[in-house]
């Protein structure tokens, strides 16, 4: 089940493309992470997983600048950009919209759309970090602008077929179906040309059939956009078939990792998600 | 050092009225993250009323500190039912709405009941009758506390005990406390939100009219107007102690009225409101969780 | 279903019997009772008494009746996907009316002057500050979702470059015009620093303290602003040394503001749709997705910001060099608050609907002078309404449906 999505070439080769140090969070005297090591590689999909308040939000926000880790390193690798380095780039506490430019696009757990702009402009959003036309250009109006302008229509409306929503353009965002607003943030997400994409429980609220959908939908995503997949998921079906690593965290360490088959059959994975949580 | 003492007690006697108007402000915010822009209006036709029914029986001959009492009694009931009225016209049908949509609904209130009362009553300032009597033994003290300074803080001092109690210890108190921390969770454990938000408002009027009573009297004057600065200031005495605690807002208050009393007495009375400004501006920018706030993690 | 109105009908009568009751007690001692503490006279106006009753209870009708409907057209929408657009705003929209509606409106405001008296030009000199004021705050509040309630301030700082420039250095309206302009943005620029990252109302309420600490110094600093009695003689705009009489004038300033509104109109109308302002609608629906999809949300705010501000001192300008004379008190916490009533009822959002919004609400008061003491009521009421039951305000913000190039999409 889980081999044919597992056919990355480049899998163990050169940098990983997020690297995750160490990294504790505290909140007063509530710790949230604790020294939490994490790889994402090129090309591969990661899933983090855990029961319920096991730390698995708070280490995405983490990662993309909304909290600064109390402790640790987060390094990214950028492919491209003026922050390309070698050795990689420190992103504890960075900005979050630093983090976005870097290539790091997230999705919310509980879905955080434009409600009154419409779906391709939710996905335009995206597209504001790569393109530059300010105030003046605005005004004036060259052609530059205008076709700046034109580009980012284009290519966001192309992003929304990817996703299957190009009939719903031009629909106000809070008037999807929730479903749709799942692949909307998606879209949006890849609009700012990320090179790892981090979904936070990208399947919630879905019926098999549509997690199903999205996790084909995620399968071409990595494929054509040549990007790196870190997700959040309680939809156990999936995750196994989807990964190529799991991590597992449970009281914010980070208890498990291996393939799906390796942490499927580690006893302390089982004895965390019996009683705990029934989607195991 | 009389001249300390004598702004130190000043402070604290204007403090406490800041502390009255402020608690209304930190009880709605605390609730329905509110900021009742219509607040310092209450507090103003409370001290309209006061003003009304102390020229009523003034006239007819009555005793001056029954006429005190009556007169802070018939405010306090009726800007209470004003505090309910308002909350059920300009906040109730807005509870589902964007965050600045309630906001600007208060702000409409507030310029509505301003303008009520100058076009039913007086654009122009009214003398508030004398209705606290010089009392004799104040005399040791008159360099330093007029009498009506020590009836504000005495009064201030036993509305405040009896809110603590009453928060502390009711059936309802405890109502108002679980809805502040998380009103989901409350109306899901049988607590009537409507019904504690009414009562917020209430409270919170009633606290506003003691203040605009006591004021009136103590300053011996009023007109339509000195809502919104009275309420500003409460709002920063509110924000200042951390917006949303009770002891906060008294706290906050006291703190307020000293910070005007003595840069008004040592640096220049011309910049008697600019001192509570920027105040109000530096607390929100450097701390805007207040002193005894607690700064909460937004959620993602 | 006769039997169900009636039903209905007896329902919304005796709520606003019950509200009407209510409301002529609770209004009772201040609208019968008025005490004279000079005189020590007490004067009894039981007739208000009956006004209070039957006006609120016409009032409490007509309140009850909206309700019903809005919370019944909110069950609808919930299932309805495609927005309803009103009748109003569709013809508007549609270019084959729209661009013939713009010309005649231009044709009429640039006969203007020529038709009407010195009066009236001067009215809708003032209404036309208002627009502009109001199409820069909608910037700000409409646009970016930064309640800034103390946008008068930046108006004052252009009102007070004109008149001080003028007064001490005799510089004239033109060479003051840009740098009032400058200023504005200058102090937006300079409040927005330390205040952008404060939360909604927080943001609503230092702006407020900031408006207010203006106008105290400008009342208080004598030497510098000359206090409360203002600055009078200020030098009304000429071309190359020429002087107009005060009729010429203000024909001169009535063009001026014209060719203002058309450009702030131009320069707001592209700037919604553009980038930026795609960006400051995303930063006021939801800040944190904003930041998180790589918007760096405090230039974004600062521009909004400083762009308001800017418009705001120009209009300082016009107007100190309209009114010939300035005071603190022409910049007060109110005239912040009319400037969001228009924005508000407009429509946040709506080019459109700001103006209108502002002409309602500057010329109404004008030619209803029998209302004109009730202005200020009216507008506070209306708030309070617009936002229970029209919340988009008169005209509904929209959003441009983009062209897709379909061969570049492939």
């Amino acid at each position: 089940m889980a081999q044919n999505t597992t056919d990355m070439n480049n899998q163990n080769t050169g940098n990983p493309v997020l690297s995750v140090r160490n990294v504790s969070m505290n909140f007063g005297g509530l710790r949230a992470l604790s020294e939490v090591d994490l790889e994402v590689r090129p090309g591969e999909v990661v899933a983090l997983i855990g029961p319920n308040g096991a730390g698995k939000t708070t280490f995405f926000n983490c990662i993309t600048g909304i909290y600064t880790p109390t402790d640790g390193e987060v390094t990214a690798y950028p492919k491209t950009g003026k922050r390309k380095r070698a050795n990689g780039v420190r992103i504890n506490g960075m900005r979050t919209n630093l983090v976005c430019e870097l290539g790091m696009a997230r999705t919310f757990q509980n879905i955080r759309l434009f409600p009154s702009m419409t779906a391709l402009e939710n996905v335009m959003i995206g597209r504001h970090c790569r393109t530059k036309s300010g105030i003046l250009g605005a005004v004036l109006r060259p052609a530059a602008t205008r076709r700046e302008e034109q580009e980012v229509v284009d290519n966001s409306y192309e992003l929304l077929t990817k996703v299957g929503l190009e009939k719903l353009a031009n629909e106000y965002s809070r008037n999807l179906p929730y479903g749709a607003q799942r692949r909307l943030e998606i879209a949006r997400a890849l609009a700012t040309e990320p090179f790892l994409l981090l979904l936070d429980e990208p399947a919630a609220g879905m019926n098999p059939q549509e997690t199903e959908e999205l996790k084909q939908m995620v399968i071409r995503i990595r494929e054509e956009f040549k990007v790196s997949v870190l997700l959040i998921e309680h939809d156990m079906k999936m995750v196994m078939s989807l990964s190529d690593r799991i991590y597992v965290m449970e009281y914010g360490r980070i208890i498990s990792t291996g393939t799906p088959k390796e942490v499927s059959e580690d006893p302390q994975v089982i004895r965390a998600y019996l009683g705990e949580d029934d989607d195991a | 050092m009389e001249y300390f003492l004598q702004l130190f007690l000043g402070g604290l006697s204007r403090g406490s009225v800041y502390a009255l108007i402020a608690l209304g402000y930190t009880m709605v915010y605390g609730i329905i993250e509110l900021i009742n822009f219509a607040h310092g209006e209450i507090y103003m036709i409370g001290a309209f009323m006061g003003l009304i029914v102390a020229g009523v029986l003034t006239s007819l001959g009555w005793p001056a500190l029954s006429i005190l009492a009556i007169a802070l009694i018939v405010a306090v009931l009726y800007s209470a039912a004003y505090g309910y009225t308002v909350e059920k016209i300009a906040y109730k049908p807005l509870r589902s709405a964007p965050r600045l949509a309630p906001l600007i609904s208060a702000i409409g209130m507030s310029i509505l009941l301003q303008n009520y009362i100058m076009l039913t009553q007086t654009p122009d300032f009214l003398p508030f009758p004398r209705l606290i009597p010089e009392l004799a033994f104040m005399d040791r003290f008159s360099n330093y506390l007029g009498t009506s300074d020590m009836f504000i803080i005495v009064t201030s001092l036993v509305v405040m005990i009896a809110l603590t109690l009453f928060i502390k210890f009711t059936r309802m108190g405890k109502a108002m406390r679980a809805t502040a921390q998380n009103r989901k969770m409350a109306m899901l454990v049988g607590v009537n939100v409507d019904q504690v938000i009414s009562v917020t408002f209430i409270i919170g009027s009633s606290l506003a009219a003691v203040g605009g009573v006591l004021i009136g009297a103590h300053v011996g004057q009023i007109n339509f107007a000195i809502g919104f600065l009275a309420g500003i200031k409460a709002f920063t005495a509110a924000v200042l102690g951390g917006i949303g605690s009770i002891p906060g807002a008294m706290l906050g208050g006291l703190v307020l009225g000293w910070t005007e009393s003595f840069a008004t007495g040592y640096i220049s009375s011309d910049y008697e409101d600019v001192f509570a400004f920027l105040l109000l501006v530096v607390i929100l920018i450097f701390r805007p969780a207040g002193l005894l706030g607690k700064q909460r993690a937004q959620k993602v | 279903m006769k039997d169900t109105l009636m039903r209905y009908v007896v329902k919304l009568v005796r709520q606003a019997l019950v509200a009407s009751i209510w409301l002529s007690f609770l209004t009772l001692p201040i609208m019968v009772i008025r005490v004279d503490t000079i005189e020590q006279t007490v004067t009894w106006r039981w007739m208000h008494l009956a006004y209070m009753a039957v006006g609120s209870f016409v009032l409490a009708l007509a309140w009850y009746a909206m309700m019903d409907r809005r919370d019944r057209g909110q069950a609808k929408k919930d299932l309805e996907t495609v927005e309803r657009v009103s009748a109003l705003s569709q013809f508007l929209s549609d270019p084959r009316f729209a661009k013939p509606l713009m010309a005649f409106g231009f044709l009429v405001a640039a006969a203007f002057p020529w038709f009407f008296s010195l009066y009236q030009t001067n009215i809708l000199v003032s209404a036309m500050i208002y627009v502009v004021l109001g199409l820069g705050l909608n910037i700000t509040v409409g646009l970016a979702g930064l309640l800034d309630l103390g946008y008068v301030a930046f108006y004052a700082v252009g009102a007070y470059t004109y008149a001080l420039l003028n007064h001490h250095f005799h510089l004239g309206f033109w060479a003051v015009l840009p740098l009032g302009a400058v200023l504005g943005a200058f102090f937006g620029i300079l409040l927005g620093f330390p205040v952008l990252r404060l939360r909604g109302d927080y943001l609503a309420i230092v702006t407020l303290g900031f408006g207010q600490i203006i106008r105290l110094v400008l009342e208080n600093w004598g030497d510098f602003s000359y206090g409360p009695s203002g600055i009078s003689n200020i030098d009304r705009p000429g071309l190359f040394g020429i002087n107009y009489s005060v009729e010429q004038a203000t024909t001169y300033i009535y063009y001026i503001m014209l060719a203002l509104v058309i450009l702030t109109i131009f320069v707001t109308a592209r700037l919604k749709d553009s980038r930026i302002g795609r960006a400051w609608l995303a930063l006021r629906e939801d800040e944190i997705a904003c930041q998180a999809m790589g918007i760096d949300n405090t230039r974004a705010k600062l521009m909004a910001f400083a762009l308001g501000a800017t418009l705001a001192g120009l209009m300082g300008v016009v107007f100190a060099a309209k009114t010939t004379f300035i005071n603190p008190a022409s910049f007060t916490f109110m005239e912040s608050a009319m400037i969001l009533a228009i924005v508000v009822l407009g429509g946040m959002g709506s080019v459109l609907g700001v103006i209108l919004g502002a002409f309602m609400l500057m010329l109404l008061p004008e030619y209803l002078r029998a209302f004109s003491e009730y202005r200020m009521l009216i507008f506070g009421a209306t708030m309070v309404l617009i936002m229970v039951f029209r919340p988009e305000g008169l005209v509904r913000a929209k959003r441009k449906v983009y062209k897709i190039n379909v061969e570049a999409a492939g």
